[in-house]
């Protein structure tokens, strides 16, 4: 391992710095990148009523299924609504589901994990149940949830939160198994350090970054699972402007009035790829371990 | 290897218990009676009585759950509220589409990303290496539906190259069963692709700094011969580890992939369900998905130790 080490460092060196350099650009590129496409996602959900746009639930039957123009931008559907008031509103759902979903399962997923992964005794039972809810895909699961529990916006994100759950406990929990052996961890026990704060204290600051990074990774799987949802009809109410209704909304007029889906859709790629580029830049800037693997 | 087989066989009784165990509550924690919920809102009280008899919900719920837990092992998914038919017998008439959709996606996506992967790794930090991963990416963010309907709108509606929808057996045709699988794998693929091609580039990568590749280098082996006989034998774990991971995925891309371009298969029979609140046939749907899912990972486990004889367990 250390000679190997060793190699990349002087071959590091001599490449001169341009290429650490241009690395380093290329990195932060990527979080710049992201961020970027974010803070316009989330500046148009937050100005939404600031954007000339009208109430994205009117409806009016003369301009019906117009095609995109000067007048109106993204063209608007059978019943006339207008679909670049009803893409702009339809930030506010995604990026609310994409936060909520990305906090609790990560709050959540953190305290299961250092529980489990500190208590051996309960580590195996907590493990077993985290590995059968994997096993179910995240979509039928949710789906089934919501079938239960009633679509509002509340359950949606609640039946998406279930099965990323899991996912953040088996990072947390293979970080602390990973750390309990350090000798710091043994020097603190020693000292007399009680659990909770070894764990707030000194095994919590290890897990931070990689658990931002699989926020990320969160928050966009949530925002595609809502929008799946939503386009199936199993997700958030019909009557509010989600981009996964605007789709569904707009599949039987596919071929006579494709903007109806392709608008909502293009925003919808361009948020999560605002996601999945910033935790890339995130994770490469954080992590370099991981970094390196990928 | 037998003991080994045996071992792991064992550890996936624990999972599908729970799995069981989480569809069964599914139903039964739901907020008020399941039989009320079964029978929907528009039912009457001698309608709701009925069906509590007949699904046994008057009993206690560990002899409901036992009971329910001994019909399935008998292979008794229950009957469909609906339909009135054996759940069973719906996912036996809906799996056909699926499973081409699923296998032709798996074929399609392993052989793009391999190569692409293995060549963006032998070209590290060149254009294409860039390329490529620029390409995955867009691949991961890029929704199945939306890649779906963008497809079918340049390739079916503007050229008129395939059918827009709809799905036809192989028993009438091999080439009318292809022709019409070609765009909905395209789009399911996309993700896998960007998914295979990431991983396999990491791994091939790995290898290469190994000292077995500058011996096998320094003998005078040709680049073909290095990268497929040393570099790539080896990166395979990983690789086989993550497609056992995108099934998880692609059970999920399915569901939608049917959607979009009609295909009478697996998925759209749970969007339908879902819609009709037909609970059997949803418990029975996730009861087989996941099983499949276990099952798959669980071969994936024993393909290790014949890919890798240095695993020992």
């Amino acid at each position: 391992m250390t000679p190997k080490l060793d190699n990349r460092v002087s071959d590091a060196r001599n490449s001169g710095t341009r290429r650490s350099f241009l690395y380093l650009i290329h990195r932060n590129m990527s979080v710049s990148l992201g961020a970027g496409l974010l803070i316009f996602i989330g500046l148009t959900a937050l100005f939404a009523p600031l954007l000339f746009t009208v109430d994205p639930t009117t409806l009016n039957p003369i301009a019906r299924l117009r095609a995109p123009s000067r007048e109106v931008w993204f063209g608007s559907d059978m019943y006339g609504r207008d679909i670049y008031s009803r893409t702009v509103y339809g930030c506010q759902v995604s990026l609310m589901v994409g936060l909520s979903v990305a906090t609790l399962s990560v709050g959540i997923g953190l305290v299961i994990g250092l529980v489990a992964g500190y208590l051996r005794w309960l580590d195996a039972i907590v493990m077993r149940i985290m590995d059968g809810i994997m096993a179910i895909p995240g979509i039928l699961l949710a789906i089934a949830l919501l079938a239960l529990a009633g679509a509002s916006l509340g359950t949606v994100i609640l039946a998406i939160t279930v099965p990323e759950i899991p996912r953040v406990v088996r990072l947390v929990r293979g970080v602390v198994l990973g750390i309990r052996e350090e000798p710091y961890i043994e020097a603190a026990i020693s000292l007399g350090t009680r659990t909770p704060k070894l764990l707030v204290r000194h095994v919590l600051p290890n897990i931070v970054a990689p658990l931002i990074v699989q926020g990320t990774y969160v928050c966009a799987s949530a925002i595609i699972l809502e929008a799946i949802l939503s386009f199936l009809g199993a997700g958030i109410p019909p009557e509010t402007p989600s981009w996964g209704n605007i789709m569904a909304e707009g599949r039987t007029y596919f071929q006579i009035a494709p903007w109806i889906i392709f608008f909502p859709g293009l925003y919808l790629a361009i948020t999560v790829l605002g996601v999945n580029v910033l935790g890339d830049g995130l994770r490469d800037t954080l992590d370099p371990r991981l970094a390196r693997r990928f | 290897m037998l003991a080994f087989i045996a071992r792991r066989l064992f550890a996936t009784v624990p999972v599908m218990a729970v799995v069981a165990l989480f569809v069964f509550l599914l139903l039964h924690l739901s907020p008020g009676d399941p039989a009320t919920v079964i029978a929907g809102d528009y039912a009457s009280p001698a309608d709701i009585a009925r069906i509590r008899a007949q699904l046994g919900l008057d009993q206690p719920l560990y002899i409901q759950f036992t009971t329910w837990v001994g019909q399935l092992l008998h292979g008794d998914l229950g009957v469909s509220i609906f339909s009135n038919l054996p759940v069973t017998q719906l996912i036996q008439q809906r799996i056909e589409p699926t499973l081409a959709l699923a296998l032709f996606t798996l074929t399609l996506s392993i052989l793009v990303a391999v190569p692409l992967g293995v060549l963006a790794a032998w070209k590290a930090g060149s254009w294409i290496d860039r390329l490529v991963m620029a390409f995955s990416v867009l691949g991961f963010s890029t929704p199945v539906f939306v890649l779906g309907y963008g497809l079918i709108y340049i390739f079916s509606l503007k050229l008129g190259l395939f059918p827009v929808q709809g799905f036809t057996s192989i028993s009438d045709g091999l080439w009318p069963f292809i022709h019409r699988l070609i765009l909905p794998s395209l789009t399911l693929s996309a993700i896998f692709i960007a998914l295979f091609a990431r991983i396999t580039r990491a791994s091939v990568l790995d290898i290469l700094e190994e000292d077995y590749i500058r011996t096998a280098r320094a003998k005078g082996l040709t680049n073909r011969t290095v990268l497929m006989r040393h570099a790539l034998r080896n990166a395979a774990v990983p690789i086989v580890t993550v497609i056992g991971i995108g099934f998880a995925l692609l059970i999920g891309g399915v569901v939608v992939t049917e959607s979009v371009f009609n295909i009478p298969g697996l998925g759209r029979l749970t969007v339908d369900a879902v819609l009709r609140r037909d609970y059997p046939v949803i418990q029975g749907i996730i009861l087989v998905f996941s099983a499949t899912y276990v099952l798959v990972n669980l071969i994936i486990d024993i393909l290790y130790v014949v890919l890798d004889p240095r695993i020992r367990y």
